[in-house]
């Protein structure tokens, strides 16, 4: 199990009280799809999803962003038991969704890069360390259930 | 050889033209030495490095965080044979630095994120994407000369 000291905490929530999961969770698809373009291949029936327009206008897209932060915001609350937390997703992604799993840890680093863009200097070098090693540790939570 | 859109060329130049090399290369390092911290090995003679405060505060990783931003310049002006550019300092970084490839991703992800917050908004998903792509080619030209 992932420690966490008591500085580790603060940080992780200094971090998530700061997010707005309706503004970010739009914008994370904005940039997922964008970057990443294959991660496509996993919205078949979401609609407009080629133009930064049509995504951050796309309302299946937005509501599945909310669906991705709050298990984050979870997450946050639950520092202690991601694999827990996680655990009946992970299966869903690998049985019923397909996602390849790589893809759980570039969702992360947009969601990282979103955060930095907002936070700007406040997303300071330590403050980085720590966000990171909270996302690993969900991404792995998410690896969990593949075999 | 690669392939750059207009859009991917303008954004590039206009990030680069910018941004303020002297804040940005010793804010990209520290990060990099901070979040990464075994990369640290390789500057055993930048002094004290023992946590955040003393790295980016330290005037020989400013130093050098310049001089990794000034050689990033050569590929800025160079976008259609960063190959040929950077042959010379693939060959440095493999045969007299024995620097591990994969720390390029590193510092190019420090990179990407002290640009990510000095834009903000401005580093929008298609800006990210042309961003990205250049710092990989970057980072593949400097692993060419490996062997």
């Amino acid at each position: 199990m992932v420690k966490w000291t008591e500085e580790e905490r603060r940080i992780i929530r200094g971090v998530w009280e700061k997010v707005d999961i309706n503004e970010v969770g739009a914008q994370l698809w904005a940039r997922a799809l964008i970057v990443y373009p294959w991660i496509e291949r996993y919205f078949g029936n979401f609609g407009d999803i080629f133009t930064t327009t049509a995504i951050l206008n796309n309302p299946k897209l937005a509501a599945l962003g909310k669906v991705v932060l709050s298990a984050l915001d979870t997450a946050v609350e639950n520092m202690d038991n991601f694999k827990g937390i996680y655990a009946s997703l992970s299966r869903q992604h690998y049985e019923n969704i397909k996602v390849d799993p790589d893809n759980f840890r570039l969702l992360a680093e947009c969601i990282t890069i979103t955060i930095a863009c907002k936070l700007k200097a406040e997303l300071s070098p330590q403050v980085q360390a720590t966000w990171q090693k909270f996302l690993s540790a969900v991404v792995e939570a998410m690896n969990s259930q593949y075999k | 050889m690669v392939q750059w859109t207009d859009f991917e060329r303008a954004t590039i130049q206009d990030i680069f033209s910018k941004i303020d090399y002297d804040i940005v290369g010793p804010a990209a390092l520290s990060r990099c030495l901070i979040v990464y911290p075994w990369t640290q090995r390789y500057f055993g003679s930048f002094g004290n490095l023992y946590n955040a405060a003393a790295i980016t505060s330290n005037p020989k990783v400013a130093a050098h965080g310049k001089v990794v931003l000034a050689g990033l310049e050569k590929a800025v002006k160079n976008m259609d044979d960063i190959k040929t550019t950077y042959s010379d300092l693939s060959v440095l970084h493999s045969e007299k630095l024995h620097v591990d490839p994969d720390n390029f991703n590193l510092l190019a992800d420090c990179l990407t994120i002290v640009v990510a917050s000095q834009m903000g908004k401005a580093f929008s998903g298609d800006v990210q994407a042309a961003f990205q792509k250049f710092v990989a080619v970057v980072v593949a030209s400097l692993r060419k000369q490996y062997h």
